[in-house]
């Protein structure tokens, strides 16, 4: 197990890029040794070219990499001493499941009383024990990911092991029993696990700390907590929470807050403002509740969720989300709405102020 | 109840391709099982043999002669061209201009009629003017002469086999090698596989489908091959590169002898039928789907 660092990354795909060209800029995060991380982002925000480059699959154009203080920017994958577990299962058709299983310690070349002992015992945990002797291939997905995952945990002198979006194929029910059992499996071998997903539900139950990206650049580093209190970037408040914060423009003049020609608390510092900025409130839907006082708004639409209803909301043009306790009563024409002003912030080109 | 429904128009879908297959397959087929029973003179005379021309044929050292020759053939081109076309699929380009230059320099030797193949590889082995036949005989001062010598008719008839079909065994095995997931050499290599060990269990049995057709399709063809060594060698010298289709047009058309040249085809065509079946049957056996 290991302390992951990485230090300064910036990568390219293409040979002598300009900055437009860069797919990771600035990427500086310290990831403890055995703790259990996610990075979070929609498609192609860069999150698996991270992976790669920890993995030391792909060389990072500039920075490094460090494995308890260790420079390994260098070293060759099998080097690094890493396990990975791919989108789609990666398995080794022709052989039995334990072989595969087997393969990484082959190669590294472990007696085969160790193999023996070290196979069984991971199988046991991963519950292959009884298909074990079976060809690998004949495996439904969920088990090949087990299998994929088993050949990272068969080495107890792993750094670090990756998971890149590994539910991708498998059926509902099942990702639920894998993502408890991958929890479970970090509790006992306390690896240092880092998941890659574009799923919030997956990364916040899964992680201790999440990594939020969004076009190559960390937008926010925190716990599942922080990141739906305290959303340091319009994009952390939109891509995480169901549904995500409302974004509303806003106007600051002599410490008033005013969206729509109405005032509104918040708890941003406002002297941390400056002019020709663009600005907005942010404020998720959980922390609007109607009132008799606040932002006079229609209401358009109801939609009962099961818990709770999320009401939308039209003040002007712009679109605001409630969200009410199921059995609340919602007026069905004019509403007020008032926010919660500790949970009100202000963006200032995006970026929370603080 | 349920009433089942019966519309046998449907049939009438299927009638078009049924006439092209009776023409071109089954009723070729049935003439020649007519004449494999029969003995003609010609003239629409036909007088009945029932099964005398079969148990000619598999007593006929002849006809055995000639298929030890076309086993061995088919055998040798066989552990030549996959070996090779998979060595060749391999070390060609992944990406880039050099895919596109490799796939059609591959293409060229399937594109020449097989009678040009003929000739050519017949000319370019003569030993006197040939480019091969006299580079061999005057630079490598070895004695090389493939109308004379039956071992280098079958010298010759090998390498002209193995540039004309080894393309087709690359770009298979290249659409298949091309198909695999980089995840997969990814996982290899945290694995830490030796490059051995990514060709044993990734590559070749993930090309194991395309590589089964190869075969297969190399098989058919080799074992019944005629237009190229005809053209080459025209079976010589004596027999010793009359392969089986070239022994059967010397007995249907040269001895006029179609009784027995008819059930030769039948015995032949089984032969095929049978290998393909057991191989093929033997390649599939652990897949599912």
């Amino acid at each position: 197990m290991a302390k992951v660092k990485l230090d300064n990354l910036n990568h390219s795909y293409v040979p002598n890029p300009n900055p437009e060209d860069y797919v990771l800029k600035n990427i500086n995060i310290e990831w403890n040794d055995g703790g259990a991380y996610a990075l979070l982002g929609p498609s192609g925000c860069g999150k698996t070219t991270i992976l790669n480059i920890i993995s030391g699959l792909i060389n990072p154009t500039s920075g490094s990499i460090l494995f308890d203080d260790k420079d390994v920017t260098n070293l060759s994958p099998l080097d690094r001493n890493i396990g990975q577990v791919f989108q789609f299962p990666v398995i080794y058709d022709t052989m039995t499941v334990y072989d595969n299983l087997a393969f990484p310690l082959k190669n590294r070349g472990f007696d085969s009383s160790y193999i023996d002992k070290k196979v069984k015992e991971i199988a046991e945990i991963l519950e292959l024990s009884s298909t074990l002797q079976n060809r690998a291939s004949g495996l439904t997905a969920d088990g090949k990911q087990k299998i994929s995952l088993g050949r990272g945990l068969v080495r107890s002198d792993v750094n670090v092991l990756m998971f890149d979006e590994p539910l991708t194929v498998i059926d509902p029910l099942l990702k639920w029993q894998l993502r408890s059992k991958l929890k479970e499996l970090h509790h006992e071998f306390k690896n240092t696990m880092i998941y890659v997903t574009h799923d919030q539900t997956e990364a916040l139950t899964f992680a201790d700390q999440v990594v939020v990206m969004y076009e190559g650049v960390i937008v926010q580093i925190g716990t599942p907590t922080e990141l739906f209190e305290t959303p340091k970037h319009t994009f952390v408040g939109h891509f995480i929470g169901s549904p995500g914060m409302n974004i509303l423009p806003c106007d600051v003049s002599d410490q008033n807050v005013t969206c729509f020609n109405h005032q509104i608390k918040t708890s941003s510092d406002l002297k941390n403002i400056q002019s020709n900025s663009k600005l907005e409130i942010g404020v998720r839907p959980e922390f609007i509740k109607f009132s008799s006082t606040g932002l006079p708004a229609e209401v358009k639409n109801v939609s009962d969720i099961g818990r709770y209803k999320v009401v939308e909301c039209l003040v002007s043009d712009q679109k605001i989300k409630v969200i009410v306790n199921e059995g609340e009563e919602v007026t069905t024409d004019r509403a007020n709405l008032e926010f919660n002003s500790n949970y009100t912030k202000i963006y200032q080109d995006s970026w929370m102020v603080s | 109840m349920s009433k089942k429904t019966l519309d046998n128009k449907a049939w009438l879908f299927v009638l078009p391709m049924f006439i092209l297959v009776a023409f071109n397959a089954v009723i070729p087929l049935m003439t020649v099982v007519n004449y494999s029973v029969q003995e003609t003179f010609g003239n629409n005379l036909f007088f009945w043999q029932g099964i005398d021309w079969f148990e000619k044929v598999v007593n006929s050292e002849r006809f055995y002669n000639a298929l030890g020759r076309q086993f061995l053939y088919t055998g040798i081109i066989l552990v030549i061209e996959i070996p090779l076309g998979i060595a060749i699929a391999l070390t060609m380009p992944k990406k880039g201009i050099g895919v596109s230059i490799c796939l059609v320099l591959m293409s060229i030797p399937l594109l020449i009629p097989w009678n040009v193949v003929g000739a050519m590889w017949n000319i370019f082995a003569l030993p006197d003017i040939g480019l091969l036949g006299y580079a061999i005989n005057n630079w490598l001062n070895i004695d090389y002469n493939f109308t004379q010598q039956p071992f280098s008719a079958w010298f010759t008839c090998i390498l002209m086999d193995v540039w004309h079909w080894t393309s087709l065994v690359v770009l298979l095995c290249y659409a298949g090698l091309i198909s695999i997931p980089d995840a997969y050499y990814q996982a290899a290599n945290i694995d830490g596989a030796k490059p051995w060990s990514v060709f044993r269990y990734i590559q070749l049995p993930k090309m194991k489908k395309v590589l089964t057709i190869a075969i297969l399709l190399r098989f058919m063809d080799s074992f019944m091959i005629y237009t190229e060594p005809f053209v080459l060698t025209g079976g010589g010298p004596g027999n010793s590169t009359t392969f089986l289709s070239i022994d059967l047009v010397k007995v249907a058309l040269g001895e006029f002898d179609l009784g027995p040249a008819a059930a030769m085809s039948l015995v032949y065509f089984l032969i095929v039928l049978l290998v393909s079946w057991v191989f093929y049957n033997l390649m599939m056996r652990n897949e599912e789907n």
